[in-house]
């Protein structure tokens, strides 16, 4: 298990504080959050190589807080690679076996399966200047995982990359983390990403933990505005609420649970707002009629706005029911919203949120 | 039909410019090289006090590089990896020897190397002397050159990633393993650059060295004695041995630091 507790680095013009972290042993587990919110220093502090002003962090019940990094047994992968330009690609993936001597025949035993797990075997003379963007990943992994560090840090594995071998490297993280038991924490600003590969997550925003749970959860039930708007959603509106009801302007909306406080803000995903020709209610269904806005095409989606009431807001279609509906500006529609979709923000405080 | 490209002006004036510089810099040269008769030359070449003080001069240029090497090189990786507190200070205190005009610093060191000061007193008790001495030109020499080594290394180790260090930790190497394994072997060229950067500042060096030193004489001292007692035409063959010895040792060490593709 990796344990951080209070964690605080103070650099210039930057302030990351109050880090409070537990990642499982063998968990896949993701720090989300733009760039420039201290998710990278994170990654440093646990691997050994920034200094931290305050805190302390264990790794499987040992304090590793003062530790060099040679000595906390933690693998790290970067954006850019980072292999050692004068070496083989042999070369760079055997480098740390002279420091973990303790058994080397099964060692290389070791770093054969991997390389061959890996796709390496063929490349294993070559100078790493000649390998493409998904080899050169491929090798800084198999690089890190030589030596069974017990947690692998990837920081933005993916980003350097071009989007085919973006997939092909998620397809092979996701598989390493299947077959090995070691702890994965990734970093990255791509939630997509984090849904596909982790288990639990935390958001980070300006050095601060937004919101910490499993990634279906903040996905579904973001904490805060940011992490509302980082996991793409849309419809974010000041309401008042009473009981299972919420009022928006002048549109009332049924809730599926009481949301336990009187205003604050609330949050429907655009891809949950039904479109439809004929009305279509049901149980926890909330029914309106509403006026098409606009149609803005975003390629594989469409973005449409719909008034209803004195209210705005956006839904996102699929091209097949965009045709279907014949959406066009200032057609009348019903729209449905499930309870079960508005999502109340309730460690929101609205007294410092801007949203107009 | 062709239409002719209108050049701008700013090609004329780029080259003029280097067309000036080039000549400012190689006429006089190349007239002082061509100038003697290579009867001049052969006779310069075979007075063994000329080869003596050629010889004195590369020799104390490379120990100063070398002492350069050995005591410069962790402080230029400490320059450029870690920021503390009055780093820009410590920089330009590297930089003075730079600025400071060179009899200044002949003066500087000879007022500390003197009998008057306790420190000049203790090396003399111990046998170190500095004034008139090898042990003076190298000191003196070392002086002028460690700038032109430590900034030309530190600029080479700011160049390679920080990460790749960090990787290297992370896999159990120590930071001295990971200096040797890593940082090492990326950074011999920038060392192989500054410790030419160094030589030829040290070999290049007069005003600081007639202070401190002017026996055994060092090459430019003999070039500036045999102009001052006998005349330019007697000067100019020492000064052109001194240029082609220099030009092959720089040339050879120029080929030796640059990557095998492009060595050819």
């Amino acid at each position: 298990m990796i344990k951080i507790d209070s964690l605080r680095i103070e650099l210039a013009g930057f302030t990351l504080q109050d880090i409070d972290l537990s990642i499982q042993d063998g968990e896949f587990f993701t720090l989300l959050g733009p760039t420039g919110a201290g998710k990278t220093l994170v990654l440093e502090a646990i691997a050994g190589v920034t200094p931290i002003t305050s805190g302390r962090i264990w790794v499987k019940g040992r304090d590793i807080t003062h530790l060099s990094p040679e000595q906390r047994g933690i693998g790290i992968v970067y954006q850019d690679y980072a292999l050692f330009p004068h070496l083989s690609v042999l070369e760079n993936i055997t480098y740390g076996l002279r420091y973990h001597k303790a058994d080397l025949q099964a060692s290389r035993k070791w770093i054969k399966k991997l390389m061959a797990q890996l796709g390496l075997q063929a490349l294993s003379q070559r100078s790493i200047r000649h390998l493409s963007g998904g080899e050169k990943q491929r090798v800084a992994l198999a690089r890190a995982l030589a030596v069974n560090p017990s947690v692998l840090l990837l920081d933005e594995p993916l980003s350097a990359l071009d989007p085919n071998f973006r997939e092909e490297i998620r397809e092979v993280l996701k598989k390493l983390h299947q077959r090995l038991e070691t702890t994965f924490l990734m970093v990255t600003h791509d939630f997509a990403e984090a849904l596909f590969l982790s288990e639990r997550t935390a958001v980070l925003n300006r050095g601060n933990i937004e919101q910490v749970g499993r990634i279906s959860e903040v996905f579904r039930h973001p904490a805060t505005l940011f992490v509302a708007e980082f996991m793409g959603m849309k419809n974010i509106f000041p309401a008042i609420f009473k009981d299972t009801k919420a009022l928006v302007e002048n549109v009332g909306l049924d809730l599926e649970v009481p949301p336990g406080i009187h205003k604050g803000l609330l949050a429907i995903r655009p891809e949950d707002i039904i479109i439809r020709k004929k009305k279509f209610s049901g149980n926890g269904m909330n029914a309106f009629q509403g006026k098409v806005l606009d149609v803005i095409d975003r390629g594989p989606y469409n973005d449409v706005s719909v008034r209803i009431g004195d209210v705005i807001f956006s839904a996102m279609l699929g091209k097949n029911d965009l045709f279907e509906l014949d959406l066009r500006n200032g057609k009348d529609v019903h729209i449905s919203i499930p309870a079960s979709a508005i999502h109340v923000l309730k460690n929101q405080d609205i007294s410092n949120s801007d949203t107009g | 039909m062709k239409t002719k490209r209108k050049i701008d002006p700013f090609f004329w004036i780029a080259a003029f410019s280097s067309f000036t510089v080039v000549v400012f810099i190689l006429f006089p040269l190349i007239e002082m090289v061509v100038q003697p008769s290579f009867q001049d030359l052969k006779e310069t070449i075979q007075d063994p006090d000329v080869v003596r003080s050629i010889w004195l001069s590369i020799y104390t240029s490379g120990l100063a590089a070398l002492i350069s090497f050995v005591i410069g090189t962790p402080f230029a990786y400490l320059l450029a990896r870690k920021n503390f507190w009055g780093k820009r200070l410590v920089e330009s205190i590297v930089d003075l020897p730079i600025m400071i005009p060179h009899p200044v610093v002949g003066i500087a060191i000879l007022g500390l190397a003197g009998k008057n000061h306790w420190l000049g007193n203790l090396m003399q008790q111990v046998g170190i002397h500095i004034m008139g001495t090898v042990t003076g030109i190298v000191t003196v020499l070392t002086f002028v050159g460690l700038p032109f080594y430590i900034n030309t290394v530190k600029t080479g180790f700011e160049a390679i990633p920080v990460r790749l260090e960090n990787v290297s930790r992370s896999l159990g190497a120590s930071l001295t393993g990971t200096f040797f394994r890593v940082t090492f072997p990326l950074a011999w060229r920038s060392m192989l650059v500054g410790i030419i950067m160094c030589c030829a500042r040290a070999i290049s060096e007069f005003g600081a060295i007639v202070i401190v030193a002017y026996h055994p004489m060092i090459a430019p001292v003999m070039i500036y004695e045999r102009f001052t007692a006998y005349g330019l035409k007697y000067s100019q063959p020492v000064a052109v041995w001194l240029i082609v010895v220099c030009l092959v040792l720089f040339l050879l060490l120029r080929i030796f630091s640059m990557p095998k593709e492009k060595r050819a």
